[in-house]
């Protein structure tokens, strides 16, 4: 008796949910109540991602720090060697040459951007109107062969080769359980100008009561290949070294000192 | 939290509610991650319809194509991305609106330059996000829309010139206007069902005047005509309310079409081309006046030719005496139209030529071959290099490995090029094979000699490749013989029984026996022999087209059973369907038996089936009558009897239909809006939009060996889905698994291993190849969203082998793997070791794929074997293989080794620093071990230029890497290196051992005697634990 009273009731809110799910708002809300609550995901400091990154013939391991202020870090391993990129202080961006191995600063355009992210952590959707952000619901959507909730995010303009150009994604949130399985957005400089990077999200799991993607796989849209980051271990406010990212600007390598 | 988890509880129970009940899955849920490839070919691209400036940003240029859709360009046209694919591919106008140029576009579909072969539009659409996103707005029925005209004040003030049916009566032609920004909309302007607009501009400095130019015209399926009564070109002055003629100086009488332009500099100054079937009114019209009153100019062969396909003008924004005629090979006036000269060599056929917004110098001209540029005003023109519109009629594959794909393209020709080539399927890949216009294109099935042919067979040419010899080989006239009737898209086929077995198709059945040498006539005319179809020397109207390409009443499509070489099958343009089975002794029409199809229905293709021989399917198609339905039919009994096989889910008329060789359910239709699958026989057809653009699919081809699905598509080349076999088991049963691993053949680690420049790919279209790794196909019921997931690769006793990246749709996913292990464990040195990256290939044999999702796994085993055209015998790779373990080994106990030093050294260092009682004894072992390391790791310089001299770890790397990666035996050289790195690396291990035994032993000593903690080092199986 009891399990068709279950049944019936979820019969119920499955077959509501979509019309509840009527606003950006409503979905938005959804997604935080469902990986933790909103109330949660804001009193977060920082979070530090331990994992490996899949590119094919070989498994990096990786580590990636995002915190509140907006320092953010990410790091791999090859070779024992250490390359980090998007390394962010607050003010200078900086990342590992591949050929001398030595850090180096990101160009001030670029860097100015990357300044625009500070207020994302840990999510862009969090606060969005107080950020003077802009949601849309465009619609219902089929992609990875389910339905979902598409949503654009205009977030502060960037510029792109000195051009002032709006920073808008999309992404789309499954309509059964509201976490959002895909990112889109336009590759706006370089070679693959105008393709699409899309950014498929998955494997979601608990951590101290709170949702979060252990797989997230990064391509370009309807471009064979893509490469897959596996969390190990998601890590909530861990205790954080601030000294790890700051530009290393006077490392002098001596031979004895390896 | 709890929400979430109560809502997965709850979903688990939720199948006991389906329980009994069929799924069915259609489109993106079926097909899942299975995606279409694009090969191009980009290097002769394709028709363009409409080229649009951004009003105040020069970098960015859109085009729309007339069967590829519409393109941008953020950099000044040096590259074009697709940003309209999930539509309607055939443009006819791309407008921004001036007061949100970045944001808002408007996009009118149905192409305007109305010659025989044009495809239709669906309608009017808008994107308010820069072309992210795509409303359709309506005019579903307009077929062609030629003008969008937005208030410069008014974003929501717009007006719409619907040109309509070309092959049809349309109430829907006309001028529209929209107040509230494309809401709701008013009739205008309308003149009659035959009668549409042309051409709707507006003044630039008064929005209330508007210009439109209306054009009396109609195709059929045997015939042209521009001209009549009710041409006419109109002004308003107040927003459209009243129109008014404005022919002061026009000649009397019916007119054809008619271009208009204003000039953006000054808006007195008008500039008409008038098709008027007369030399001395033909051609170039003048207005100083706002249209008052018209001088004639210029009645140059450039200015009225064709005035269907060429009826573009453009000013030059800063000079009104500047003037651009679209046209065989596009004039330009520096003298206000009273002289033109050619523009500057390109691919012929100019219909749009638009200026850049700063700079006059600089022009953007969209051709039948594509995009180009001018640079200095149009003298010289370089042609953008990645765009892929090409318009195949017709597409077949030969069996080479790879295939090759083989094709004719709207005035580009005949080629063939790869299906898969390294880096990707290049320019540089495909072969010319033909000239004109090109069609079919039939590779012999045993000997290197290809046919192809142009427009209406004036020449069939065969090709003998290896002896790079063509000659002419069509059909031609003999004593007695009516005149041949061939169709402009002239049917060919070979035979699948016998190689030199040629047929081709006029009103009559024409078979040879040896290549094209002789011919003879196997049939009656099969055609309706409709004489009232067969005058086409007056066809065009006020301009006579007689190019041939209205040619009627002529056999189309010719099958010949795969099953029994007897058993032929013909349809023709006139509607007819006749099959032999006697070899062409006795023809059956069997027209009368065809259900549900309008009389006269052109029959685009038969497809003789594997399945029986009295099988076949029959495709119709009605456009040319203003019918846009979709039909298909099936027979089983040689057409005595026929079903339908489309249902409600198809969209657009259909060309071709392909079916597949094991599953009789299983068939693909090529339809006007892009390609549908079946699985059920044709009960329910889904459509395949996994990066397949919403393009014409004109000819389907199955590769037999590969199961590769080649579409030839009139607008965007070659798409290919690889490998379609998946589809054929999709039962129920199937469908209702939570996972289910596809059959696969056993994957062929195939050796070549040549080499890819990617010279040009900077800007140049470069087609996606296939992958040659192992394809795993699988499928899942439910996107895979919570918890674990994972696929490994692990050989037959469990071992792993390497780990993948499952895809997690629901539906079909696909996943690569390239027979690669991992790469080895590289010691630390001070730079990389690129002989690391080298992954060693598994032996051939069994291995299994284990997908983890949650607490279940899943099973699938697959079979690898060696490339049946390996360079090396066993013993030999055999050896490869041995040698590549020893050294990947070596390798990771350099590794552990150099692991074990540093950690030695690291506490040493630490001792030195903090004790210095220790000291001595730390110092002694980390200068030895750091001499030592010296010898066996790099430690200075960089990745590039200023790297230090290899130690052994890069030199056993390379190694490594050289026979790791080989497809070849083992060479003398790689022995006697292996001799002396083996000897190295003993010298050096030998090295270690001293130091252990006496440095380190003497240090370790020191650390357990004073209590301090002994240096922690992991384990070797710890240490390579991946």
């Amino acid at each position: 008796m009891k399990t068709i009273k279950t049944l019936f009731i979820a019969i119920l809110i499955i077959a509501l949910a979509p019309l509840n799910a009527q606003t950006a708002d409503e979905i938005i809300n959804n997604y935080f109540e469902n990986t933790g609550g909103l109330e949660n995901w804001k009193n977060l400091n920082g979070v530090k991602y331990t994992g490996e990154i899949n590119l094919g013939q070989m498994v990096l391991p990786i580590e990636m720090i995002q915190t509140k202020k907006g320092n953010t870090i990410t790091k791999a391993n090859v070779q024992g060697q250490d390359f980090f990129q998007e390394v962010f202080d607050g003010e200078i961006l900086w990342g590992t040459n591949q050929m001398t191995m030595a850090a180096e600063k990101s160009d001030s355009e670029t860097t100015d951007n990357y300044k625009n992210e500070m207020n994302d952590f840990p999510d862009p959707f969090i606060d969005y109107k107080e950020k003077g952000y802009a949601v849309e619901l465009i619609g219902n959507e089929t992609i990875e062969g389910t339905e979902t909730f598409k949503i654009k995010l205009t977030k502060e303009p960037i510029k792109v080769d000195g051009v002032v150009t709006d920073d808008i994604s999309y992404y789309y949130f499954e309509s059964e359980n509201f976490v959002p399985i895909v990112m889109e957005k336009e590759i706006k400089s370089g070679q693959g100008k105008g393709m699409v990077i899309q950014v498929k999200f998955s494997d979601y799991e608990e951590v101290d009561g709170m949702y979060f993607a252990f797989s997230i796989n990064q391509g370009v849209k309807d471009q064979e290949g893509s490469t897959m980051i596996s969390m190990k271990t998601i890590e909530l406010n861990p205790e954080i070294d601030m000294a790890m990212f700051a530009f290393p600007e006077a490392t002098v390598i001596t031979e004895e000192g390896k | 939290m709890k929400k979430l988890i109560y809502l997965l509880a709850i979903l688990t129970l939720l199948p006991i509610t389906n329980y009994a009940q069929d799924i069915s899955l259609k489109g993106k849920e079926l097909f899942g991650g299975m995606q279409a490839r694009h090969i191009g070919p980009a290097l002769m691209s394709g028709r363009i319809i409409d080229v649009e400036n951004h009003p105040t940003n020069p970098r960015i240029i859109y085009l729309g194509a007339a069967g590829g859709g519409v393109w941008k360009s953020t950099d000044s046209g040096t590259t074009f991305n697709p940003i309209f694919d999930d539509y309607a591919q055939s443009i006819g106008v791309v407008k921004l609106d001036p007061n949100n140029p970045d944001e808002i576009i408007w996009v009118g579909t149905g192409e305007i330059w109305t010659r025989n072969s044009v495809s239709v539009g669906d309608g009017l659409f808008k994107s308010t996000d820069g072309g992210s996103n795509w409303i359709k707005v309506g005019f579903e029925n307009s077929e062609r829309i030629s003008s969008i005209v937005i208030n410069p004040n008014n974003t929501d003030e717009i007006y719409v010139g619907v040109l309509g049916a070309l092959w049809s009566d349309s109430e829907d032609r006309g001028v529209y206007k929209s107040l509230d920004g494309g809401k709701t909309w008013d009739k205008i302007l309308y003149v009659g069902l035959s009668t549409g607009a042309a051409d709707v501009i507006m003044d630039p400095n008064n929005p209330s005047v508007l210009y439109t130019s209306m054009w009396e015209f109609r195709r059929s399926g045997w015939g042209f005509s521009s001209g009549g009564k009710t041409s006419a070109l109109y002004k308003s002055k107040d927003s459209g309310k009243t129109w008014n003629k404005i022919h002061n100086g026009f000649p009397e009488g019916d007119l054809g079409r008619i271009a208009v332009a204003i000039a953006p500099s000054d808006n007195n100054i008008l500039y008409s081309v008038l098709e008027t079937g007369e030399k001395a009114t033909n051609g170039l019209w003048k207005s100083s006046n706002a249209g008052k009153s018209w001088e004639h100019l210029n009645n140059d062969f450039g200015l009225t030719v064709r005035p269907f396909y060429f009826s573009r003008i453009t000013i030059d924004p800063k000079n009104p005496d500047v003037v651009v005629k679209g046209g065989l090979n596009g004039s330009i006036s520096r003298d206000g139209g009273k002289t033109f000269k050619s523009l500057g060599n390109m691919h012929s056929d100019i219909h749009d030529v638009v200026f850049d917004i700063n700079n006059s110098d600089v022009l953007y001209s969209g051709t039948d071959g594509g995009m180009y540029r001018s640079w200095d005003g149009g003298t010289t023109f370089e042609i953008v290099e990645n765009l892929p519109l090409s318009q195949f009629y017709h597409i077949s594959v030969d069996n080479e490995i790879p295939y090759n794909v083989y094709g004719g393209l709207q005035d580009n020709g005949s080629w063939y090029g790869p299906s898969s080539s390294p880096g990707g399927v290049n320019a540089r890949d495909w072969n010319s094979v033909g000239y004109g216009d090109g069609f079919r294109v039939l590779k012999h099935p045993t000997k290197n000699i290809i046919y192809s042919e142009m427009q209406g067979a004036a020449n069939v040419w065969r090709y003998d490749v290896d002896k790079n010899r063509t000659r002419t080989v069509q059909p031609m006239k003999r004593k007695g013989d009516p005149d041949l009737r061939f169709n402009w898209n002239a049917p060919m086929a070979i035979s699948s029984h016998a190689p030199d077995r040629f047929y081709m198709g006029s009103q009559f059945l024409h078979k040879s026996e040896d290549m094209g040498e002789s011919w003879d006539i196997i049939s009656p005319d099969l055609t309706t022999n409709d004489l009232t179809k067969q005058d086409q020397s007056s066809s065009g109207g006020l301009s006579v087209d007689n190019s041939g390409a209205e040619n009627h009443t002529t056999i189309f499509t010719i099958a010949e059973s795969p099953l029994d070489e007897n058993i032929l099958w013909i349809g023709t343009d006139d509607g007819n369907v006749q099959v032999t089975k006697d070899g062409g002794k006795k023809w059956t029409n069997v027209t009368d038996n065809l259900v549900g199809i309008p009389a006269n229905t052109w029959v685009y293709h038969i497809e003789a089936s594997v399945h029986g021989k009295g099988t076949a399917y029959a495709v119709f198609e009605g456009h040319t009558t203003g019918d846009m339905k979709p039909y298909s039919l099936k027979t089983t009994d040689y057409g005595q009897t026929w079903n339908n096989i489309i249902s409600e889910d198809v969209y657009g008329f259909v060309r071709n239909i392909q079916e597949d060789y094991e599953s009789e359910n299983l068939l693909f239709l090529g339809t006007e809006f892009g390609l549908y699958v079946t699985i059920d026989g044709g009960e329910n057809w889904s459509k395949f939009e996994n990066n397949m653009p919403a393009t014409a699919v004109h000819f389907i081809d199955l590769q037999k060996q590969t199961n590769d699905l080649v579409m030839g598509t009139h607008g965007r080349g070659v798409i290919i889905i690889d490998d379609i076999s998946p589809l054929r088991e999709l039962t129920q049963e199937v469908l209702t698994k939570d996972v289910h691993f596809f059959k696969n053949k056993p994957f062929i680690m195939l050796e070549g291993s040549g080499f890819s420049g990617s010279f040009g790919a900077e800007t140049e279209f470069v087609g996606q190849s296939k992958s040659r790794a192992a394809r795993i196909v699988y499928y899942l019921k439910k996107r895979h969203t919570f918890g674990k997931m994972k696929m490994e690769v692990l050989d037959m006793e469990g071992n792993k082998i390497t780990d993948l990246s499952p895809g997690k749709s629901k539906g079909i996913n696909v996943i690569n793997w390239d027979f690669n292990k991992n790469v080895p464990k590289m010691a630390q040195g001070k730079t990389l070791s690129f002989g690391g990256f080298t992954s060693p290939r598994v032996s051939a044999g069994n291995y299994k794929i284990m997908l983890t999702k949650g607490k279940k796994t899943y099973e699938h085993i697959i079979e690898v074997v060696y490339d049946k055209n390996s360079i090396t015998n066993s013993t030999e790779r055999k050896e490869q293989e041995a040698l590549t373990e020893t050294l990947f080994n070596m390798v990771e106990d350099l590794a552990f080794i150099v692991y074990e030093m540093n950690g030695t050294m690291d506490k040493a260092q630490e001792v030195i620093k903090n004790d210095p009682k220790g000291k001595k004894k730390a110092q002694q072992a980390y200068n030895a071990l750091n001499t030592l390391l010296k010898e066996l790791v790099v430690t200075t310089g960089d990745n590039y230029v200023a790297s230090a001299e290899p130690e052994l770890r890069e030199k056993m790397g390379d190694l490594y890497s050289n026979i790791a990666s080989t497809y070849d035996k083992v060479s003398g050289s790689n022995k006697d290196n292996f001799e002396l790195i083996s000897e190295e690396f003993d010298t050096a291990k030998s090295k270690y051992q001293v130091i252990q035994n006496k440095e380190v032993k003497k240090f370790n000593s020191y650390l357990e005697k004073s209590g301090k903690e002994l240096t922690k080092l992991k384990s070797k199986q710890e240490f390579l634990e991946k």
